[in-house]
């Protein structure tokens, strides 16, 4: 594939897991008042300059779901930059309920594996516009054998079978509008993207790629992009415990040659 | 105190479009409606839109929409946003071709498909999806107090194609460069997403509220 063509930015985007409609992981903001609040933290992240947001609910029981739909509405009414939500997204009726909500896009992982055509219909009833398809992959070829990553569910303990490149391809071949790609092996260890992970998988697919875990500098950001070739990158706790602000970020990926959103444009005179 | 009827045809997220016009305007009266009626009765009309030209076209049809959309363009500040605006067009050849309302001439093409048939490299992934630069190549009251070369935000893989005499207010280049924006008397259009862009989005919507219809007008 080509390069980015001209003038599209790169995004940074936070994630927030969310449990029964609030904000877990703690998210430390100074003089935040309540830091499981989805709307504030929304809040924070769009004035720093977040150029989206993803929810994730990870919510455990099903009866509680209904209060991720609250929570996209209450977000979508004070935070006007786009909404990705996924957890739990299993059927048609979910994903148009989300969208009308307020999201979007919605994140289908674990439902695709079982229902792919859930993808597919997905696609043709609401566009591959709002489809990303959320993969958590692990490495599972041996150091001195070629790379080769597995899809994995329930947080990278459940193996598929899948190839995560080869699913990947299938995925964007299926309608996604977007890869949300997650390195189970590096997620919490803040050593950075899986680059060889994330360049396979944008060399395979036509469509938006974010990299997702492992980020702990900001450097690491730019690897992602540059070397790994995403589109976007996700982060999460860097920015949820104040190490970085997506500010920081964002001036440190522009200075490093990354096109980003310029946040506060001067106003002509 | 004035109106905004935001149509509903079935065709993506109109709750963020009515928020975001109520957060800029608080006394404004939103409505996201399919009521001809209610469309005619409001002082200003946007006419959103996601999905595929031939679902949409199907149904403003059928929800006998259609020609309340193409009355309130006569009449009456008027904002296409996204498909709302591809849709303003003559003919799009999404979906193997599918006429349009017919306000411009233009042709809507596939970022990738019309490339190809061209014999030319994709200019890159498709959707183009982000933030881009939006380049203001015609002055108009909705470009108030935002500065030129802004991002905005898009979602989309068909694009409108550059328009002659100046309709093309807004400009975008993804590989090749495409219409963000047009404008023609009381109607304005935007490719892009204005209530997903943050503060120049905001900032545009207010105008929008504000705007008197005339392209040279006030805001």
């Amino acid at each position: 594939m080509p390069a980015a063509a001209s003038g599209l930015c790169r995004r940074i985007i936070p994630c927030l897991d969310v449990d029964r409609g609030r904000v877990v992981k703690g998210v430390r903001f100074v003089d935040i008042r309540d830091a499981g609040d989805p709307v504030e933290i929304a809040r924070r992240y769009d004035a720093a300059g977040a150029d989206e947001i993803t929810f994730l609910d990870i919510t455990a029981s099903s009866d509680e779901r209904d209060t991720m739909v609250h929570v996209v509405e209450a977000v979508a009414g004070e935070v006007f930059i786009p909404l990705t939500v996924g957890g739990g997204i299993r059927k048609p009726a979910d994903v148009r309920r989300m969208l009308n909500a307020g999201a979007d896009k919605v994140g289908i992982n674990t439902a695709a594996i079982h229902d792919p055509d859930f993808v597919r219909e997905s696609a043709e009833r609401f566009g591959s516009q709002c489809l990303v398809v959320a993969i958590d992959a692990k490495r599972v070829s041996a150091a001195d054998e070629p790379a080769r990553w597995e899809v994995f569910t329930h947080g990278g303990r459940r193996g598929t079978g899948l190839d995560a490149v080869e699913w990947a391809a299938r995925m964007a071949d299926y309608g996604a509008g977007e890869i949300l790609l997650t390195s189970m092996d590096r997620d919490g260890t803040r050593e950075g993207f899986d680059l060889a992970l994330t360049r396979a998988v944008v060399d395979a697919v036509p469509i938006p790629v974010i990299a997702s875990g492992g980020v702990g500098t900001l450097d690491h950001l730019v690897d992602g992009v540059l070397e790994g070739g995403a589109d976007a990158v996700l982060a999460a706790s860097i920015f949820h415990f104040g190490t970085y602000s997506v500010a920081e970020a964002k001036a440190h990926m522009a200075a490093r040659g990354v096109p980003v959103r310029r946040m506060l444009p001067e106003v002509e005179t | 105190m004035s109106s905004i009827a935001v149509i509903d045809y079935g065709m993506g997220n109109l709750r963020s479009v009515a928020k975001a016009l109520e957060h800029v305007d608080d006394r404004a009266r939103v409505h996201i409606t399919h009521e001809p009626e209610q469309v005619r009765r409001a002082d200003r009309v946007v006419f959103p839109g996601q999905g595929a030209i031939r679902d949409c076209m199907a149904e403003l049809q059928r929800l006998e929409l259609d020609a309340v959309v193409l009355e309130a363009a006569r009449n009456k500040p008027f904002l296409g946003i996204c498909m709302g605006m591809q849709a303003l067009l003559e003919h799009s050849e999404e979906n193997g071709g599918v006429d349009a309302l017919g306000l411009f001439s233009g042709r809507v093409r596939h970022f990738r498909d019309g490339f190809a048939a061209a014999g030319i490299a994709p200019p890159g992934k498709v959707p183009h999806m982000g933030w881009n630069t939006v380049y203001q190549d015609v002055p108009h009251p909705i470009w108030n107090g935002i500065a030129d070369a802004s991002h905005f935000y898009f979602v989309h893989s068909y694009f409108v194609e550059l328009l002659p005499d100046q309709l093309t207010i807004g400009r975008c280049d993804y590989g090749v460069p495409f219409t963000a924006a047009i404008a023609r008397d009381n109607i304005v259009a935007t490719q892009f997403h204005p209530e997903k862009s943050q503060r120049v989005g905001l900032e545009l919507l207010a105008n929008f509220t504000r705007w008197d219809g005339e392209p040279g007008g006030h805001v």
